[in-house]
């Protein structure tokens, strides 16, 4: 397969190190020998520059008095500082939507982390390996439904003339509609994105799990261990590498809860729990009067936070394990 | 003759605690698989059931009073099949144009003598982590012009980076250098590599990508939402919002109009959810292999 090195010197490999060469006509050779790749790249490239850079570009209206349609670097462009901040530490509003934003980050983490562990696990100790296979489908399932329609689900079991409320009705109890209800929000909301997800979220423990070596596993049947005990000595260790891994990333997305879906579901009824700030980032920069450079503003803290929980979750994992994303 | 097969299998005797933990983990995981099946087959049997049994909570394990109205009402709904009709436009657009940006790009970035790798990797590391957020990429979306465009539906969401890292990760593992460093031997040159010989050897990832492209095209709503004024131009998504959802948060008064407006509307909310959500569930069981193997793929590098 090396043979390529003792080729003719045109099909050696570009980088080969040539005497007699300049630094500079080697990097010139490499990247002539190799542009196709940049070609191929760049698409892609331009994508990501036209949706993901330019839109961090635009982030410097969160310090302007930015009106809609002005260009960013114009003459009549006012900077104004840290003034859209302030304003949001300040607004009366801060409070309930840090606490509405951490508690349905926390609360989702807290459940949403642990059940697919523990279902791969489980899944991973039937006996049967078929019905193994059988309940995965049925657990992926879930997933490739579109957030509209579970919502749209969730109206026809919790709405004031869904199943539960049928049921409710059918005994003689009160129709109470669960999507005005505040108190119902969260549950909600923290259920249904765990029913959609928790098997899907169990494929890669599922896969690291298949990977375990079965010698580990003998030897510690020979030791007398139960096969819970199997469970707890051999297959966690063996998937913890992977949950760290998936710990640093979900305490980096944390503050990205899905907003697309706390918008479907917030109504009048549940507006003071269900409030987030990105939601509210949305509602100040795309509704009523928009307000650009104060929901820029309110959007980068949050992004602010979420790179700052990532550079904590991975250095702490760095130190107490081999474990990190960088 | 059960008892024979297990013994079969399993020459050592199960301890006693062992058969607890067994039927312990059985029990649980069918009864999870209950949870997750329970709601979509209550979906299917409400709406074949008449409107009345399932608002006076009769229809729970079987359809009652079959009827097939609510089917018959909502062909008649124009705009869910005008809605499908531009979802399934959006959707074939996705896909085709994703492929011809994600692949070639996954090639190139698992090169090892792409000039400046590193700062390529770093290109599209960033915006995994930090995005510039929504109101900055509106602005961005209004300069290019794409306020009230099918490419606005289109373009933002033709490169996922994961995807891409997905497909680097699978060239990475599955396409042997030897391989392609033979075909050069062979002389062919960079772009006849790529189209003659990784391409045909690439049939799982080119499925998984297009399949991941394509669902999460079909189940969108937000760009729609933001970006489209027009109402014929909107995604099936969309609309379906405005069926299932606007109903329920504008509820107020009382009274029987509302009472009957409920009692159609909801067969149309079941009938609806079961329209819109047949092609991913007819495709379900033949990709879902892909699916996860989509998963793992990603999970290599970990």
């Amino acid at each position: 397969m090396r043979k390529v090195k003792d080729g003719p010197v045109s099909q050696a490999p570009a980088d080969a190190p040539t005497p007699g060469m300049s630094k500079s006509a080697r990097m010139w050779r490499r990247l002539r020998d190799n542009h196709p790749f940049l070609i191929m790249i760049f698409p892609a490239v331009l994508i990501v520059f036209l949706f993901n850079y330019l839109p961090i570009y635009g982030v410097l209206i969160a310090f302007q008095d930015f009106m809609p349609g002005d260009p960013i670097f114009g003459e009549y462009t006012q900077w104004v500082g840290f003034k859209n901040f302030t304003r949001f530490f300040t607004d009366v509003q801060f409070w309930p939507l840090m606490k509405n934003t951490f508690l349905l980050c926390i609360i989702g983490f807290v459940i949403g982390f642990p059940l697919p562990i523990i279902i791969s696990l489980m899944l991973n100790a039937m006996k049967s390996k078929r019905m193994s296979k059988v309940l995965q489908t049925i657990f992926n399932g879930p997933h490739f439904i579109s957030l509209v329609v579970l919502v749209g689900m969730l109206t026809l079991f919790f709405g004031r003339y869904g199943l539960v409320n049928n049921i409710a009705a059918h005994f003689g109890g009160e129709r109470v509609s669960y999507f005005l209800e505040s108190s119902a929000f969260r549950p909600l909301y923290i259920l249904s994105s765990n029913w959609q997800d928790f098997g899907w979220s169990a494929i890669i423990y599922i896969a690291a799990l298949s990977n375990v070596d079965l010698g580990q596993h003998e030897a510690a049947i020979l030791d007398g261990a139960s096969r819970f005990q199997r469970v707890i000595h051999v297959d966690l260790p063996a998937i913890m590498p992977m949950i760290s891994v998936m710990l640093i990333m979900s305490i980096g997305g944390l503050m990205g809860v899905g907003y697309e879906k706390v918008l479907l579901m917030m109504t009048d009824g549940n507006l003071e729990v269900s409030e987030i700030i990105a939601t509210y980032v949305y509602k100040q920069g795309l509704t009523g009067v928009p307000n650009q450079s104060y929901a820029t503003a309110i959007g980068l803290f949050n992004s602010i936070i979420n790179v700052i929980l990532l550079i904590i979750a991975n250095t702490t994992s760095k130190k107490f394990s081999e474990n990190s994303l960088w | 003759m059960s008892v024979k097969a297990a013994t079969k299998r399993a020459p050592i005797r199960l301890s006693a605690g062992d058969k607890v933990f067994y039927a312990i983990n059985t029990v649980f995981l069918t009864l999870m698989a209950i949870i997750v099946i329970y709601p979509l087959y209550f979906i299917v049997i409400a709406s074949i059931s008449d409107p009345d049994a399932v608002l006076g909570g009769q229809v729970i394990l079987y359809p009652v009073q079959i009827t097939m109205a609510g089917f018959k009402r909502i062909l008649q709904e124009t705009s869910i099949w005008r809605g499908y009709l531009n979802t399934i436009i959006y959707t074939g657009l996705t896909v085709i144009l994703s492929l011809v940006v994600t692949i070639p790009a996954g090639w190139g970035l698992s090169r090892k003598t792409i000039p400046g790798k590193k700062f390529w990797m770093i290109y599209f590391i960033i915006p995994m982590f930090f995005g510039g957020g929504l109101i900055p990429f509106y602005n961005v979306m209004s300069s290019l012009g794409l306020i009230n465009n099918i490419w606005a539906i289109v373009l933002p969401s033709i490169l996922s980076v994961w995807n891409l890292f997905m497909t680097k990760t699978f060239f990475e593992t599955s396409i042997p250098d030897g391989l392609v460093e033979a075909a050069k031997i062979d002389g062919a040159g960079e772009y006849r590599v790529f189209t003659s010989l990784v391409l045909p050897l690439s049939k799982a990832i080119l499925a998984v990508m297009a399949l991941y492209y394509a669902i999460g095209q079909w189940n969108s709503y937000f760009n729609a939402m933001i970006f489209l004024q027009d109402e014929n131009m909107y995604p099936l998504q969309l609309v379906l919002k405005e069926i299932l959802i606007a109903s329920e948060s504008t509820v107020g008064g009382s009274g029987e109009t509302i009472l009957e407006q409920f009692r159609l509307a909801n067969q149309i909310k079941y009938v609806s959810v079961i329209v819109s959500s047949v092609p991913v569930l007819l495709l379900y069981p033949f990709v879902q292999k892909y699916f996860s193997q989509g998963v793992m793929i990603g999970s290599l590098k970990g």
